[in-house]
């Protein structure tokens, strides 16, 4: 009884392998496993964060396939053969920097910072959202945000400290340079 | 002596910005030590009820839980300033927060899971949820451990002040206005929640604590206290703070529960809050009901003020019940005024209490003082801009409770936001049809060197520079994400011609840094400041001596620059680095180390509350512009023109980042944020029900500092933290009322009560 039991524990992790900071892993989980604790708790990644736990706030935000999508609330399982890119995946190898990571330093959009990991990965998210705008054959002319649309692709995002204000010019200074 | 500055006044970015952005800072709600337990807590059920029995037999027994406690396991003190505040709640409940039980188990889940195995028997009171009941003779008491100083006994704090002659006063008055404004419950939602981790070691018997604390010394005295434990042998370190805003004033019960869980143990224990937990149990602002009468001569000068405040305590007391030293200076001291009485109440009551909030009462206070000034304005029929500018204080004043303004600019924040807003221009606003158009007008003022409050309100740094020509700065105060480290490390790089990234700042540790009162009152850059400048100083003599020495000139030829110590006569220069090895390595031997504790030269207010208590004062004018959706009740913030006295600009774009900040949490004040309570629950604790604002909602901020140069301020800065909420939602009240033609009492102004004075035209 007691190993039948067991057994049926043992069926309930299932085994995901995803491509996590642009390295194959793979993670034995529950189906009811969030992406948030997946990333923190078993992958030690503690640079996203948990802020709400209920897709308000936006500090757990991580690309999945370049889309900006709110960790806390995704079922780990969904990971699965999909790119996941948290904050340490945003940050070089050597450790410099990426653009977006500068804009928001050089124009002062991080105060505390614990809504800064998730910013950082929604302008880039951004990024790849105008990248792919651009790349699809139906458009001639080259789109960018204007400041409008770049407040709305943040409205997710909650931050305390700053009034946005710096964050949503880091977000222009991070797309321009494109 | 400011011309050519290299450093101050540039807009560089944080130094620990780089952490922040690739997420390697660690936060307390990131920590995790080796053989580490969960904590939690179980809360009481109902908000007023007397505790028949606590069953922890069933949670204890449950696998993974390592121990269970209650008041009955303990032997610890009351914790808060009036010390009516204990840890554990034993025998009754007085509100929605209160702690009876905690557990420590391997997994934040097996906590949580226990806590709904412990059976707890309540025989439910009605309780008191509001304060004026609760000064009826037939009120039950609330807090038995209430000092009963006063007359009755669920008051917990009383101040009056008063100034000038009031009779006279009101004689010389052309207009009288008496209302009574009500003032809501917000709160800070920091977007890291409140945590602690504590490692008791009990061998030792030493406790290390990694807590959120603003205020590490006073904090490391209370816990120890709470305790009965010897601060010393206590260590505080302060990782990286997911957000402050006052909140992290006070301490909390959770944080001596956590420590006496590991106590129990002998193992490290962590207590996180979930974000619902943070809108319970984490602190507000001071609700209050201000019931406030004024005057004015028939040319317009401000004659009196009369203040009476009604503050719901709670259940217990936090320093929240102290905002009346705050809110009395902006009664007594902004805009000059002849005569002014204040009386403030703080009454127990089984609501939550309150802690600190940026501003510290005076975003309350303010929007009270500069919605009557509106009001008088218009029953005299002179122009709300020009009765303000014409009251406005000046440099030199000494005001009716005594405090020096050395240097003030108030004036030119007022003159400089009407003229930036064209507010003499646009007279003909929209008033008519479905959008309606305002602008109102607010001032402020605040605390700008520090507040001495404490026995103390010093700082004390360490500077040293090691023989590769880094520099060290070891600074009591703390940084809680606005930036102190930068601000401090370009004093550093100023005066020492040592590059930002050779400087490193430690500031997070009580065993190893000097000791700070705390960061609060927007005091950082201005006590930590010259405190630092003060350690440079010491320093600079040493590094003089041994440089003039190499170089064979005297002191005063001395320039330090880009790393090297110049000898202008002699035309020569010598490596910083190398001054310093000189100093360590030849006989006798000498560290270029300094210390120096700074004291604002700035005095305790005396009984009546009358006294110099800062050591510079801040002043702001804002003036904003709304539109108003009169089919759906939606405000618009439309422009915020900020115009602050902010002494000297050390870091322009640091500075913005206050300003923005500030602004956005009091635009969320004036029009969205309220904790909604019933019977003392709360009805919205998270972030869907309780609006804090988001980049869509952000006005046009137009911001320009006024520089005042005090000399006593670091290269003539002021504090500047706090300044920017204090008037907004004021200003954005006046401006509402200015496009609708209609009079608000009560904030925040949401759709909803904007559409109920719209149809009932009405005051609300």
């Amino acid at each position: 009884m007691m190993k039948g039991n067991r057994n049926r524990k043992e069926k309930q992790l299932v085994r995901i392998s995803f491509s996590l900071n642009g390295q194959k892993v793979e993670a034995e989980i529950k189906s009811s496993t969030i992406l948030l604790d997946l990333i923190r708790d078993v992958f030690s990644l503690k640079g996203t964060k948990g802020a709400c736990r209920e897709g308000e706030c936006g500090s757990c935000t991580v690309l999945l396939n370049d889309v900006p999508v709110n960790s806390c609330l995704f079922p780990a399982i969904n990971a699965n053969g999909k790119n996941i890119t948290t904050i340490e995946g945003l940050t070089k190898s050597d450790g410099s920097l990426d653009e977006v990571q500068e804009a928001i330093v050089q124009n002062g959009a991080s105060q505390c910072g614990f809504c800064t990991s998730g910013v950082a990965l929604a302008i880039k998210g951004l990024k790849y959202h105008y990248k792919k705008l651009n790349n699809s054959k139906k458009i001639n002319a080259v789109l960018t945000p204007n400041r409008k649309d770049i407040k709305k692709w943040l409205e997710g995002n909650l931050c305390r400290c700053t009034g946005y204000v710096k964050i949503i010019d880091a977000a222009e200074k991070a797309l321009i340079n494109e | 002596m400011n011309e050519d500055l290299e450093f101050i006044g540039k807009p560089f970015p944080k130094i620990d910005a780089r952490m922040r952005v690739t997420g390697t800072a660690v936060y307390g709600n990131d920590i995790i030590l080796p053989n580490m337990l969960y904590g939690a807590i179980l809360r009481t059920a109902y908000p007023s009820a007397l505790i028949e029995s606590i069953d922890i037999s069933a949670a204890s027994k449950f696998p993974g839980v390592v121990s269970v406690i209650t008041a009955d396991d303990v032997d610890v003190n009351n914790i808060s300033y009036k010390r009516d505040h204990p840890i554990l709640k034993k025998g009754e409940v007085n509100c929605i927060r209160d702690e009876i039980a905690a557990v420590a188990a391997e997994s934040i889940e097996i906590a949580r899971h226990a806590l709904t195995l412990i059976k707890v028997r309540y025989k439910v009171r009605q309780g008191i949820y509001d304060p004026y009941e609760a000064l009826k003779d037939n009120a039950p008491l609330i807090n038995k451990y209430a000092e009963n100083k006063y007359n009755n006994k669920n008051l917990a704090e009383v101040f009056h002040y008063e100034h000038g002659d009031l009779t006279a006063q009101k004689n010389i008055s052309k207009v009288i206005i008496s209302r009574r404004f009500n003032l809501p419950r917000v709160t800070h939602t920091c977007l890291g929640t409140s945590n602690i981790t504590a490692h008791f070691n009990k061998t030792d018997k030493k406790l290390l604590l990694y807590s959120s604390t603003q205020v590490p010394f006073l904090y490391q005295r209370d816990i120890a206290h709470a305790l009965k434990m010897n601060p010393s042998d206590i260590r505080i370190i302060q990782p990286v703070i997911g957000g402050g805003f006052g909140s992290k004033l006070d301490m909390y019960p959770f944080e001596p529960i956590c420590a006496l869980l590991s106590i129990k143990t002998g193992r490290p224990v962590q207590i996180l809050y979930s974000r619902e937990e943070e809108f319970i149990a984490s602190p507000t602002r001071q609700p209050m009901i201000i019931d406030i009468t004024t005057g004015a001569d028939k040319s317009g000068n401000f004659t009196f003020r009369e203040i009476n405040i009604m503050k719901d305590n709670g259940a217990y007391t936090s320093w929240g019940a102290t905002t009346p030293f705050v809110m009395m200076q902006a009664f007594s001291s902004l805009y000059k005024v002849g005569a002014c009485s204040f009386d403030s109440k703080a009454v127990y009551t089984n609501n939550v209490f309150a802690g600190s909030f940026r501003g510290y009462g005076n975003p309350q206070a303010t929007f009270a003082l500069e919605r009557m000034i509106d009001l008088m304005a218009d029953k005299l029929g002179i122009d709300k801009a020009d009765i303000r500018v014409k009251n406005a204080n000046q440099k030199g004043e000494i005001t009716g409770q005594g405090l020096h303004y050395d240097t003030c600019g108030h004036r030119e924040c007022l003159e400089t936001v009407i003229s930036k807003s064209e507010y003499k221009k646009i007279q003909s606003l929209n008033k008519k049809g479905r959008y309606r158009h305002g602008i109102g007008f607010a001032s402020m003022l605040h605390v700008g060197g520090g507040a001495k409050i404490y026995r103390s309100d010093g700082c004390g740094t360490t500077i040293k520079i090691d023989p590769y020509g880094f520099c060290i700065i070891i600074t009591g105060s703390s940084e809680i994400g606005q930036g102190s480290e930068t601000v401090l490390a370009m004093i550093a790089a100023e005066e020492l011609g040592i590059e930002l990234s050779r400087i490193k700042v430690i500031n997070s540790d009580t065993d190893v840094k000097p000791w700070d009162v705390g960061v609060h009152a927007s005091r950082t850059s201005f006590v930590a400041g010259n405190s630092l400048l003060g350690a440079i100083a010491i320093l600079k003599e040493k590094l003089n001596k041994k440089a003039a020495f190499i170089l064979n000139t005297d002191f005063s030829d001395l320039q330090y620059k880009k790393g090297k110590i110049n000898s202008i006569k002699e035309g020569k220069s010598i490596d910083l680095d190398k001054v310093v090895r000189e100093m360590h390595f030849s006989p006798p031997g000498e560290l270029a180390i300094a210390s120096y504790f700074y004291e604002p030269d700035s005095h305790f207010q005396d009984k009546e509350f009358k006294g110099n208590v800062s050591g510079s004062y801040a002043f702001a004018a804002q003036a904003i512009k709304v539109e108003v959706d009169t089919y759906t009740g939606n405000i618009k913030v439309i422009d915020v023109y900020v115009a602050q006295d902010v002494g000297k600009v050390l870091n322009p774009l640091l500075l913005a980042g206050q300003i923005e900040g500030g602004i956005l949490q009091g635009v969320g004040y004036a029009i969205s944020e309220e904790l909604l309570f019933e019977k003392g629950r709360l009805l919205n604790p998270d972030f869907h029900n309780y609006k804090i604002l988001t980049a869509s909602d952000i006005p046009d901020i137009h911001f320009f500092p006024v520089e005042t140069n005090d000399k006593r301020g670091p290269y003539g800065a002021k504090g500047v933290g706090e300044a920017p909420l204090i008037p907004t939602a004021a200003a954005i009240a006046n401006a509402v009322c200015d496009a609708l033609n209609l009079e608000f009492v009560e904030l925040p102004l949401t759709p909803e009560r904007v559409m109920i004075a719209l149809r009932e035209n009405i005051s609300i």
